[in-house]
């Protein structure tokens, strides 16, 4: 028996494969199809204060091995989440983890104080780099500065720990990284979304509502595994890796490029059972190779 | 909700750009509903990356058939399956048709718009099942988009069929043949899949009328489970304007909560 489980130091796992926010509703959504137990965890879908309309459709543009979103985190706000939601999954034995937004630094900090008041949760995602809700697809995890600040402000109000999602539309993603754990995170995950454009050529129209989008899936393992290579050898604190992760292999890459975790995200929709078929691929894969602990591989790449 | 991995394909057929395919897949057939559709991977790669929802078109025991015709690079690539070769499939998704009691005994009309007539072959085949009588109409645009004419015509209902060259049929638009048989009878109620033009008149007439109808939407999705909100689309619920997902809260939804292009 491999021993597969992951230690954040501020949070155990018993697996590295979390299901990535956005992608897996509020998690409820996915339970007709599989015991959600069996995943070390799960992001919900962003949370700001009140409810949110979202973005005009289309929403969605696929490309090759990619797809593009533009949601515009459409949702429940966080008392609804916790009135409605979160009891729901409370029962669970997996971790919880709530991602967490704000148009600015104080919406940001009063989801997390409002979300630190609540029973259930793991950790807090700070969702610092959506793409697709502000003109240009500008977010505070595209500058060290404010990412220092909105980090800084949620941490003085949240008693529960704190992971940064960063942004991988910037020129040196290890800065950001320096900037969130100066600030306080105990972890980073990444990357969310490439800023991205799809055009249909006939109308000479953008293919989404909101112009822009969010470029997801096989497409951009290569570049996510190249930044979670890059900030891993930089910063002390774990890193979550995600971005194209729909196999069991891609999830071991990431673990080996530096991650101590992953997240799984568009896979769980071309394939809803993905997050257990790769931790049964993982565990296979760590038996074949002999090892006792998973972990033993992470940032394990020779170069 | 399952997902069948390996929903063997039992036979298939096709009329020009048109095919059904009938799978063997027990445990979502025996859910299934008039309305609810299946979300198909169309490739083993990842490219198309993600599934294409596909209305349910019949259930017969353990088997479950999709129709459809060819509208992109997903269906091109599913319309290459045969017989012998399996499906990852995941379903039933979505609220389908709402199957009322009071039905029994009524006439309900089901107003089919090429391939939109997909959903209405399973929903005739229930709503006679539950006593009511279901009156189709089924409108292409040429005789050769009317490929399940002769399924229709051995079920045995009450069916119209219109073509907008005349080639068969009523001559003109489908929502024109339903107009007039209007003008004769009123049903208790109405159904209607097909493109978004045709529905948005079919709505207006069913308002004007008073005639409750409910209607099945399309949308490019990303999950088909209510989970990403990539299907989202405006709707009046309780009097209160929002974007909800076709894929969980739909596809079909009563005709006065759509809001329709133009209005």
């Amino acid at each position: 028996m491999v021993d597969l489980s992951v230690d954040l130091g501020f949070l155990k796992l018993k697996n590295p494969v979390i299901a990535a926010s956005g992608t897996f509703g509020y998690g409820l959504e996915f339970q007709p199809l599989y015991d959600l137990n069996l995943l070390g965890g799960l992001v919900v879908k962003g949370l700001y204060f009140k409810p949110r309309e979202g973005n005009p459709p289309p929403r969605l543009a696929e490309t090759p091995g990619g797809l593009i979103n533009s949601i515009g985190l459409q949702g429940i706000g966080v008392e609804a989440f916790c009135r409605e939601v979160l009891p729901r999954l409370a029962g669970l034995k997996t971790a919880i983890i709530a991602n967490v937004c704000g148009e600015e630094e104080e919406e940001y900090a009063r989801v997390a104080e409002y979300l630190s008041r609540q029973a259930g949760l793991a950790a807090l995602e700070l969702n610092i780099s959506c793409p697709n809700v502000r003109a240009g697809g500008k977010c505070p995890a595209q500058d060290p500065e404010a990412t220092y600040r909105t980090v800084k402000r949620v941490q003085q109000v949240s008693s529960l720990p704190l992971i940064t999602k960063l942004s991988p539309n910037v020129t040196d993603i290890t800065a950001v990284a320096l900037a969130a754990r100066e600030a306080g995170s105990q972890a980073v995950s990444l990357v969310n979304t490439f800023l991205a454009l799809a055009i249909d050529l006939q109308t000479r129209k953008p293919k989404l509502g909101n112009v822009l989008g969010g470029l997801s899936g096989p497409a951009i393992k290569p570049l996510a595994l190249r930044m979670v290579f890059e900030v891993a050898r930089k910063i002390e604190i774990p890193v979550i890796g995600l971005g194209g992760i729909f196999r069991a292999q891609d999830a071991l890459e990431f673990m080996v490029a530096g991650a101590s975790a992953v997240q799984v995200g568009t896979a769980n929709f071309v394939n809803p059972l993905a997050c257990p078929e790769i931790i049964k691929g993982m565990e296979d894969w760590a038996e074949s190779q002999g090892l006792s602990r998973l972990s033993e591989i992470v940032g394990s790449l020779k170069v | 909700m399952f997902q069948d991995k390996k929903a063997g394909i039992i036979k298939t057929a096709s009329w020009g750009s048109y095919f059904l395919i009938t799978l063997a897949a027990p445990e979502i057939a025996r859910e299934s509903q008039p309305g609810q559709f299946l979300m198909i991977r169309v490739s083993a790669g990842f490219d198309p990356l993600l599934r294409r929802p596909l209305s349910i078109h019949n259930r017969s025991g353990q088997e479950v058939e999709i129709f459809f015709q060819i509208a992109g690079e997903g269906t091109r690539l599913l319309a290459q399956k045969k017989a012998g070769d399996f499906l990852d499939i995941v379903g039933p998704c979505g609220q389908g048709f709402s199957l009322k009691s009071e039905f029994k005994g009524q006439e309900i009309f089901c107003v089919g718009g090429g391939r939109g007539l997909a959903p209405l072959y399973f929903l005739a085949r229930e709503l006679q099942a539950a006593g009511a009588r279901p009156v189709i109409f089924y409108g292409g645009q040429t005789l050769t988009d009317l490929p399940l004419k002769t399924r229709l015509e051995e079920a045995g209902w009450e069916t119209h069929f219109s073509t907008d060259d005349g080639s068969f049929g009523f001559p003109g638009l489908v929502t024109r043949l339903v107009e007039k048989e209007l003008e004769k009878r009123k049903p208790d109620y109405l159904f209607s899949c097909g493109p978004e033009a045709m529905m948005a008149s079919l709505a207006k007439i069913c308002q004007t009328i008073a005639l409750p109808a409910e209607f099945s939407l399309e949308s490019i999705m990303g999950c088909g489970l209510g989970a990403c909100w990539g299907c989202a689309r405006k709707i009046k619920k309780n009097g209160e304007i929002k974007y909800l997902r076709i894929c969980q809260d739909g596809p079909v939804f009563p005709a006065e909560e759509i809001i329709w292009p133009g209005d």
